[in-house]
């Protein structure tokens, strides 16, 4: 049996992972430390756009910083203050300049430092799209796997039903619709309050995501606070992230299972179950963690209404407030959070692409 | 084997549900309360500091005076403003010229770090209101207050303040949310050269000596209440803890407050309050915000809105009813359809004498000169979009009625002012609402020549400034009740702006909460609740 195994690799790798003279962990940092640095300039642009946009947009924060009541000179003095005065150009240099120092200015919708807004809420959205996307993946991959391998059959219908439905359905109607049935009429999930019920206190602030940091201070209460609050809004989330996750395994699995070695596995009379899971995911794999990537971008972006509905203390609810006040600095720091978070998760699923497909070279 | 796996994920997600049922401490002395906008600062001086801010302030800080109670003809219970009360001020005496207040301060009051309240605090308190700027200033200057030199400590407890003039509002504006006493050594620590007033400091940490201590402010997600022990200045409030949540859903905040989870909802949309007025388990109060209007304004430097007969064919045009029906749910009062332009009395806000009546309104504008109507432009404030825009599309579909045709322009909210201030709109509709609820203030801020920012409609008129200054100046009742008369009947008569209706403040809450008092500041007094 293990000999066989062996041969059905060799069989799959070919001579494409030889060669190799570097250590691997020496290549992973270098190519780590280069995708790092050639992020720079997108950040750099990103950087440049969102304060050109934020510009462009229609609103005068003086004023409306002033108040109701406020005369032109107490406008003028505020718009003064606040460097408004300036011309772009100097203004975009100040921002370079305070941004280089750390300093990302402060939030005119809640009187906070941009920094201390991001800390303490990017780790909500973070905790809400993580466990949104566990919970999909729990779903979409035994639904992909089971569509790819009965193609066709009622198990692969009901499955392509359910994620039509799932990536049809807005999430702000998903969110009301779970709200409504598991809140309101049978009273099982918790109320809608945001991390925490209104009594808990919540965990001291290691990581930022209730779950782990009342992990580590062995507090279950307040642990499993934390999660009957993230239920309803990681499902709408889920629901909505679930159909990309499974078409796409079933399409990976379906083109793996029909490949040769697959074929030769069989031939071999090896085990469905090693078959399926030890030779197929494996290699069905890629394609898999590339749309997981892709899909953990845009649910942090689907984040913003789940936000709303649940009272969710995230980054995008702050973000949307922001942009209808025209909170320039607040709009600026979410837009180029959310570039370093993209470079950052696009890096690790190469990374994690790399390390488990032996096929796909560093430099590529 | 594989529908193992697909059943152990489901039991998996509804083993979630129950793992976290929702803990029930004791409430009793706990008030829950939700609400779609937390406040930005425990500063109410600070720059930038929202409405939601003016109510923690309220039940943080003191201020020398406030006012007292009584009911609404709705059931409602109100504060009374024609009765001022002693909050830090036992007492307080106003000379017969009206120019100097002395006010003795209560001398077992004390901040929430123990130390004392002494007059000094509130000449710190009261030069920094003055001195800061904006809107705390402006605030300040409706009760003729301006200058820190106005402010002089007499002894530990005693402060005089000196005014240019008598002016009947410096009382009753010391107990607006401007003047609050904030402990001076303490934010004295906290100044610096660059931010003399501590407005960084101040902006997220508690100098009161009010009611409640903040226990927890987390911008945009919570503020928790702690009762003070030692508040000296009023009867000592029933609940020990108030916690206010931010949720921004009306939809969330609705299904709250129906399953019982929370004790009230603040500040409802009207149609929430309408739905919820119908649920027998919950009770809906709410009552016309004092001297507030939603309204239609022409700018009468805008041809042909200079054309007193094209603005009464405006007058006859405006769907009233369907407007209060659509855009208020008939929550609030109607200011439309009295009987005569001259009013039996100076009650304010009070119906104006327009109604609806197509025939008239093209009559109206045969006579002025426009037989086949015009095109003109009509604005709206998006971020009021909930009244603004269907009073907006109702008014254009009635317009093309009568051959005016309009585009209409939706401004963004933070841009609103900036348009307020240009006084280029021709044709909008927008509200207004006074924080002191006398008819000459809102007059003078939105009749008046010298063509303040709430002017929208330029409206300049030397008889009616006539009017409203000596309505202003008097101290007799029977002088100021017949200029306020005349004043509404110019309005009447000029027609630059068209009242629709005046907006309820709603707020919705459990069969056990009693005690909800509607305040000026629109906000939650928690010093009075009772749970029962």
């Amino acid at each position: 049996m293990i000999s066989s195994k062996n041969r059905v690799l060799r069989v799959k790798k070919g001579g494409l992972a030889g060669g190799a003279a570097l250590s691997k962990e020496r290549a992973v940092a270098r190519f780590i430390i280069k995708r790092l640095l050639a992020a720079l300039p997108n950040l750099a642009g990103v950087l440049l756009f969102t304060f050109v946009l934020a510009r462009a947009l229609p609103g005068d924060p003086a004023s409306y910083l002033a108040g109701p009541a406020a005369d032109p000179a107490a406008i003028e003095e505020i718009r003064r203050n606040l460097g408004l005065d300036r011309s772009v150009p100097e203004q975009l240099l100040l921002y370079v300049r305070d941004i280089a120092r750390g300093d990302w200015g402060t939030s005119w919708a809640t009187g906070q430092p941009i920094t201390t807004e991001i800390i303490t809420r990017l780790p909500a959205s973070l905790e809400l799209t993580i466990f949104g996307l566990l919970l999909a993946t729990l779903f979409a991959l035994p639904m992909g796997i089971i569509s790819a391998i009965r193609p066709g059959a009622a198990i692969d219908h009901f499955c392509r039903v359910l994620a039509t439905l799932g990536v049809s359905l807005p999430t702000f109607f998903t969110g009301l619709l779970l709200l409504y049935v598991f809140y309101y009429l049978l009273g099982w999930a918790p109320m809608p309050m945001g991390r925490l019920p209104a009594f808990a206190l919540s965990p001291e602030p290691l990581t930022g995501f209730y779950l782990l940091d009342s992990l580590f201070a062995a507090d279950g209460e307040t642990f499993c606070a934390a999660l009957s609050q993230l239920v309803l809004p990681g499902l709408t989330l889920a629901i909505f992230a679930t159909a990309p996750l499974a078409r796409m395994t079933r399409a990976a699995m379906l083109a793996v299972l029909s490949s040769d070695f697959i074929r030769t596995a069989r031939a071999f009379n090896l085990p469905d179950r090693q078959i399926v899971f030890g030779y197929a995911f494996r290699n069905a794999m890629g394609p898999v963690l590339t749309t997981l990537g892709m899909v953990f971008s845009f649910t942090l972006g689907a984040n913003v209404l789940v936000e709303k509905v649940f009272s969710w203390p995230g980054i995008g609810s702050f973000a949307l407030e922001a942009l209808l006040i025209s909170d320039y600095a607040a709009v600026q720091g979410f837009v180029l959070t959310m570039g370093m978070l993209y470079v950052l998760v696009n890096l690790a699923i190469d990374v994690i692409l790399v390390i488990s497909d032996p096929r796909i070279r560093m430099d590529a | 084997m594989r529908w193992k796996c697909v059943a152990v994920c489901l039991l998996a997600g509804v083993g979630m549900f129950l793992a976290g049922p929702v803990q029930a401490s004791s409430r009793d002395e706990t008030f829950v309360i939700v609400r779609e906008q937390g406040p930005n600062s425990l500063d109410i001086m600070g720059i930038g500091t929202n409405r939601p801010a003016y109510g923690l302030s309220w039940n943080v800080y003191d201020r020398l005076v406030t006012y007292g109670k009584k009911r609404h003809p709705s059931g409602t219970r109100m504060y009374d403003y024609e009765k001022i009360e002693p909050e830090l001020a036992e007492s307080w005496s106003i000379s017969d010229d009206g120019k100097t207040l002395v006010f003795h301060l209560r001398k077992d009051a004390v901040f929430h770090d123990g130390s004392p309240v002494t007059a000094e605090d509130v000449k710190w308190s009261f030069d920094r209101a003055v001195s800061v700027g904006g809107f705390p200033s402006f605030q300040m200057s409706a009760g003729s207050m301006t200058n820190p030199e106005q402010f002089t400590v007499l002894d530990a407890h005693t402060i005089k303040v000196t005014l240019p003039r008598r002016d009947k509002l410096a009382l009753p504006n010391l107990g607006t949310p401007v003047p609050a006493v904030i402990n001076a050594k303490l934010a004295r620590q906290h100044a610096t050269d660059k931010d003399p007033w501590a407005l960084e400091w101040l902006k997220n940490n508690d100098a009161g000596s009010g009611a409640y201590t903040v226990g927890a402010y987390k911008p945009g997600v919570e503020v928790v209440y702690r009762r003070f022990e030692n508040w000296k200045s009023g009867p000592k409030p029933a609940l020990k803890t108030v916690i206010e949540r931010t949720v921004p859903s009306a939809a969330t905040r609705r299904a709250m407050l129906e399953r019982g989870d929370v004790d009230m909802s603040f500040d409802l949309s009207p149609k929430d309050a309408a739905d919820m007025s119908q649920n027998t388990k919950i009770k809906v109060l709410g009552q016309p915000i004092e001297n507030c209007m939603w309204f239609i304004d022409m700018n009468v430097t805008k041809s042909p809105f200079d054309n007193l007969k094209v603005r009464q064919a405006v007058a006859y045009a405006v769907p009233y009813e369907a407007i209060f029906e659509t855009a208020a749910y008939r929550q609030g009062a109607i200011l439309y359809g009295a009987s005569s332009p001259v009013p039996q009395n100076a009650d304010w806000p009070q119906p104006y004498a327009f109604h609806t009546d197509l025939e008239k309104a093209r009559q109206l504008l045969v006579e002025a000169g426009f037989p086949d109507g015009f095109e003109t432009t009509l604005s709206y404030n998006l971020g009021t979009a909930t009244w603004g825009e269907p009073a907006a599309l109702l008014l254009q579909e009635n317009l093309k009625k009568i051959g005016i045709v309009t585009t209409i322009e939706k401004v963004p909210g933070s841009n609103w002012r900036t348009e307020m201030g240009k006084k280029n709109m021709p044709l909008l509709v927008d509200n207004m609402g006074g924080w002191l609820n006398y008819a000459d203030y809102f007059f003078y801020w939105n009749y008046h020549s010298q063509n303040g920012v709430f002017n929208t409609m330029s409206y300049q008129n030397k008889v009616m400034d006539r009017y409203i200054d000596a309505a202003r100046t008097t101290d007799d009742p029977d002088v100021y009740r017949t200029n306020i008369i005349q004043c509404i009947a110019m309005a009447n008569a000029d027609a630059p702006r068209l009242p629709l209706f005046q907006p309820n403040l709603d707020a919705a809450m459990q069969k056990n909460i009693e005690n909800y008092t509607y305040w000026f500041h629109r906000q939650v007094d928690y010093r009075d609740i009772l749970k029962k």
